[in-house]
């Protein structure tokens, strides 16, 4: 049993190397495959499901104007749960199927652990909300892009706004201990220590899906800050922002584009009302966005969910780019993200040399009366 | 010292809490030795029936105090139907069998209602009212302790009280009692075991649904996640009082809300569980049996 | 009872306030719910019926399927040198993707495995194990990391440390027994995960450490593709080394010691075996497989962070020793690849998957509730002693 493994080794390494590039020359079949991989089941889905609702969109449409080069594109959706160990799975499931090019992963996690097995196939990643700076700042993932703002220029955006504007100089960083939260919250407490105007007089992780947080929310009170910058998705903030009102603190609370959804307001109603946060700059003027929207409405019958437009800029860009180059080439499709722009529904995009968008703007928003209102 | 009040008061309202979860937890497992995973989810089925029924009925433009009653009613009926049924399903075809079959088909029912609703309704976080009025008493109060905080404490006592009362006092009690000290004996001396499990099960689930309106309307939101996470908090605090009692789930929901909540306070709400876990292991170090447990029983 | 079903089905759709009646949900579950109820009964019936006739003595001379081809050699030798072969050539007939959740399912047998020393054998009931599966993945991460140490040198360190933290876990948890121990390896669990989240410092935290490399073959530098294949066969082979050493280890004194303390503790003490001494090791050997799972898991995803390693990741791998069969090694594996191949092949029914693997574990154990392949082992264990002493 033993030796028949070792002299499988022995072939095994020589059959690889042609095995990886029959796979790689099969590709070249006729239609072009699109892969869209993130969490589409489980307690992250919500985030996940948007996405692959953008790029059925965005891909019948191109289809019915006969495809890119005369051929069709073909849609691969699978599901991650946001986890690295699936995620890896979804990967390899999707190189198995010829994939030639993915929108997706939604996590930043799960994005690393695929990213590596989509570089060894020489295979292009675009992720429409995997926010962690070090994916395109490592220079470690030459084959990720992303269509969305990074961790820290965000972060930025809050400190800037919270010291500038809000003119405030006491402020508590709350974050939800998970890789995007904690990820935001550590640059914004590195820029508001950088920046002579204020302080951080608290820092403290909340632990998610708690039935409470009074004490945190007592400490934030005890620690006079005058604005909290909170790192994490809308049901924590939610129920901080709730315990704050309810215990009668009038503190300012800032937060990121996970909050920046519309059931963030729904769920903490009045409580909602004066809550910041940061989103890419307005798309409602946008027509290719209104578009957008208009066409999900039609086909789902609801308002889009989050990243949803973010995923349709994604999809379109990777097209687009496969179009411009003319081939599914990694080397040709690279160099048509680099040079050519594209217009999407977040603006005029091409991507710089680490992956990350250029021309997309980052803007702060306020719930008023309701619904996001961007301030100037 | 006013810092000091407000995080024992905010302690007191997460213990009130755990322990409207834990004695359910606490008195199915004091009766059949089975850590029922799909409590929470019973918690969490409750809170979703009374939200439905809320959302109808203020639909049909009723006062808010006649809502609170109705709703909270159907969610018990609810809530106990749900429990009873799991029970016949799940654990009754299992009571001969080894324990840690019943413990996986318990895991397995819990995944099943957690998807069941996850299907059934949505994914998302949908936005719980407040049922519970500020009363204009306890304006001066308010930035110390909230009234709806006042309300899960005293509804936390409440139930203690009739709970114990059932079990010590009537009839249901003692046959329950009897159950629990020893199955075959019970049914020997003329005690319908399986109907006592079943009433177990029903007042169990019926306390869960009350702490499910409760909660959901302190905290303001439900998905079909909030079971499991709150499920698993309770059960450490029914396991830390003593499992089986139910005066030590109370007890030890209260020891281990006032844990997070100094932890939290005077020290970092980063290692908030952490602390939490480590008073678990402590007491039960050295009391192994839990803080009002009752002495092992050692079989030979 | 089942009039409590169609009560329950009245469901609304409370999103802003839109109320949706969904009558024809109504009905449908009605129908549905009374069909179940009908088969539902007539399997319990069945089931019962069953097991009266077992009692009665009427015992059917022919064990299950899968104990008679333990038994039986001709079967049992060809049947062997087949799932060998299959073994082998595996990665060649079928698709990266299919490798790829192989190899996830086999470090879930070497985990089974493990855990079945701890539950299965000791029948120490154990929620954290996944502590020492973390324990193992950071300890290759993190001397990766740091120091560049390859998956060869850092596979023995990373047993070496599952040994040592299943010493220090074990040691103030001696003392209790059943649902306590339970609780507290299960608070032991989360506290790794949560110092692993919060010690930013030491472990990077929620953001988790990246690159971490594969294996490597002589110094060669691999496609993912012959990595992959390469893991495979790492797993296949640690595999039976695994199995090999938990087979030898049931047979011998330790092994026999620990499932005398899991059918009667006291009874145990009184015939001389030290108890604290016996269930240590059990802990501590356990453990060493879960930390050489971690390594090898660490190594498949090139990254590790804290959310790999919740609550469920135990209860996962407990369930599938349960559901295997307890005490049973070919329980394990059956059940391992069940548990862990399944959600992937579900992939087809999308959203309901969760809800079918529910129902499957219920289903599973209310009619079989030893398992998949039950007591084998017992059954054996008893002729065998019952041999050597006459």
């Amino acid at each position: 049993m033993r030796k028949s493994i070792r002299k499988l080794f022995v072939t095994a390494v020589f059959i690889i190397f042609s095995v990886s590039m029959i796979t790689g020359a099969a590709c070249a079949a006729d239609t072009i495959k699109l892969g869209v991989a993130g969490a589409h089941s489980g307690d992250l889905a919500s985030y996940g499901i948007p996405s692959v609702k953008a790029a059925e969109l965005v891909v019948k449409d191109i289809n019915s104007r006969g495809g890119i080069d005369g051929k069709k594109v073909e849609l691969l959706v699978e599901d991650d749960v946001c986890k690295p160990e699936v995620a890896t799975n979804t990967a390899t499931k999707l190189l198995s199927q010829g994939v030639n090019v993915v929108m997706g992963h939604i996590c930043s996690g799960a994005t690393k652990a695929a990213l590596s097995i989509y570089k060894d196939a020489n295979i292009i990643c675009m992720s429409p909300s995997a926010t962690n700076p070090p994916l395109t700042q490592s220079g470690n993932y030459p084959n990720f892009y992303r269509t969305i703002a990074s961790d820290d220029a965000q972060a930025k955006l809050e400190v800037d706004y919270a010291l500038g504007v809000l003119k405030v100089k006491k402020i508590a960083v709350l974050h939800d201990k998970g890789d995007y939260g904690k990820g935001l919250a550590e640059f914004a407490k590195l820029f508001i220590g950088q920046d002579p105007r204020g302080e951080v007089v608290l820092f403290e992780g909340v632990t998610p899906g708690a039935v409470d947080y009074s004490a945190v929310v007592q400490k934030v009170k005890r620690s006079k800050a005058e604005a909290v910058i909170f790192g994490g998705y809308h049901p924590e903030a939610s129920k901080i922002v709730m315990q704050m009102r309810k215990k009668r603190m009038k503190t300012h609370f800032i937060s990121d584009d996970g909050v920046k959804d519309d059931t963030f307001i729904k769920v903490a109603g009045k409580y909602a009302e004066g809550v910041y946060a940061t989103g890419p700059k307005d798309t409602a003027k946008n027509p290719m966005a209104i578009a957008a929207k208009k066409a999900h409405q039609k086909e789902y019958g609801a308002d889009p969910g989050a990243f949803f437009l973010e995923a349709y800029a994604a999809t379109l860009a990777l097209l687009n780019a496969i179009d411009k180059a003319g081939s599914t080439d990694y080397k040709a499709i690279e160099k048509a993200l680099k040079t050519e722009y594209v217009e999407t529904p977040i603006g005029k995009i091409k991507f710089d040399d680490k992956g990350d968008a250029i021309g997309i703007g980052f803007s702060i928003y306020q719930v008023q009366n309701g619904v996001y209102v961007e301030v100037k | 010292m006013d810092y000091f009040l407000e995080l024992f008061l905010g302690g007191l309202t997460r213990g009130s809490i755990y322990a409207l979860i834990a004695l359910g937890y606490t008195m199915v497992y004091g009766i059949i030795e089975l850590i029922n995973f799909a409590h929470g989810e019973i918690y969490m089925i409750g809170a979703f029936t009374a939200l439905i029924v809320i959302s109808v009925l203020t639909m049909m433009g009723m006062n808010t105090l006649a809502i609170l009653v109705i709703a909270g009613v159907i969610a018990v009926i609810y809530s106990s139907a749900y429990g009873y049924t799991v029970e016949k399903i799940a654990y009754k075809p299992l009571r001969n069998a080894p324990r840690l079959s019943a413990l996986i088909s318990a895991i397995g029912m819990s995944l099943f209602l957690q998807n069941y609703v996850l299907l059934a309704q949505t994914s998302d976080f949908l936005p719980f009212p407040n049922l519970i009025p500020d009363f204009e008493f306890m304006e001066p109060y308010a930035h110390i302790i909230g009234s709806t905080d006042i309300v899960i404490v005293i509804t936390t006592a409440i139930v203690m009280i009739i709970l114990t009362f059932l079990i010590k006092f009537t009839r249901i009690g003692k046959a329950m009692r009897a159950t629990s000290q020893d199955k075959t004996m019970a049914m020997l001396t003329g005690v319908d075991v399986d109907r006592v499990i079943s009433v177990t099960f029903i007042v169990g689930s019926a306390t869960a649904a009350i702490g499910g309106v409760l909660i959901a309307s302190h905290v303001g939101m439900i998905n079909f996640y909030v079971g499991f996470i709150a499920g698993i908090k309770a059960f450490v605090a029914a396991v830390l009082g003593g499992i089986g009692s139910i005066p030590g789930a109370v007890l030890g929901s209260f020891v281990l809300g006032w844990t997070e909540s100094f932890a939290t306070g005077y020290i970092s709400s980063d290692y908030e569980d952490v602390f939490a876990f480590l008073i678990l292991v402590f007491i039960l170090i050295f009391r192994p049996a839990g803080i009002l447990g009752r002495s092992e029983r050692h079989r030979v | 009872m089942f009039l409590t079903f169609p009560i329950m089905v009245i469901r609304v759709n409370p999103i802003e306030k839109i109320i949706e009646w969904r009558w024809n949900n109504l009905i449908l579950v009605g129908a549905g719910s009374f069909l179940i109820s009908m088969v539902w009964r007539y399997m319990i019936e069945r089931k019962d019926y069953g097991t009266r006739k077992a009692e009665a003595g009427e015992k059917s001379d022919q064990p299950p399927l899968i104990q008679r081809v333990m038994k039986d050699k001709r079967i049992y030798t060809p049947f062997l040198i087949i799932v060998a072969l299959f073994a082998c050539i595996f990665p060649f007939v079928f698709s990266m993707y299919q490798t790829n959740i192989l190899i996830t399912a086999l470090i879930y047998v070497m985990l089974g495995l493990g855990l079945n020393i701890v539950v299965g054998l000791a029948g120490l009931l154990d929620l954290g194990y996944v502590a020492f599966y973390a324990v193992g993945a950071y300890t290759y991460a993190l001397l990766n990391y740091h120091f560049g140490l390859t998956f060869w040198m850092v596979l023995p360190i990373g047993a070496g440390m599952g040994t040592l933290f299943g010493i220090l876990l074990g040691f103030p948890v001696l003392r209790l027994r059943g649902d306590y121990l339970a609780i507290v390896t299960l608070g032991f669990g989360e506290i790794i995960r949560l110092i692993l989240e919060n010690w930013n410092e030491f472990s990077f935290g929620p953001s988790g450490i990246a690159q971490i490399s594969r294996p490597s073959f002589l110094g060669m530098d691999m496609s993912v593709h012959g990595a992959i294949i390469y893991m495979y066969y790492i797993m296949i082979a640690l595999c039976l080394f695994t199995i090999f050493f938990v087979n030898r280890l049931q047979d011998s004194r330790i092994g026999r010691a620990w499932i005398a303390l899991r059918e009667d503790e006291t009874a145990c003490q009184a015939m001389g075996i030290d108890k604290a001494k016996t269930k240590l090791t059990a802990f501590a050997l356990g453990a060493t497989w879960a930390g050489m799972g971690g390594v090898l898991f660490a190594a498949k995803t090139t990254f590790v962070n804290p959310a790999s390693f919740t609550i469920w990741e135990s209860i996962i791998i407990l369930c599938i020793v349960v559901l295997g069969g307890m005490g049973s090694i070919v329980g394990v594996i059956v059940g391992a690849l069940i548990l862990i191949l399944l959600p992937e092949y579900l992939r087809a029914f999308s959203e309901y998957r969760m809800l079918a693997f529910g129902i499957l574990l219920v289903i599973t154990m209310v009619f079989r509730p030893g398992g998949i392949v039950s007591d084998v082992r017992r059954i054996y264990q008893f002729k065998g002693t019952a041999e050597t002493k006459s």
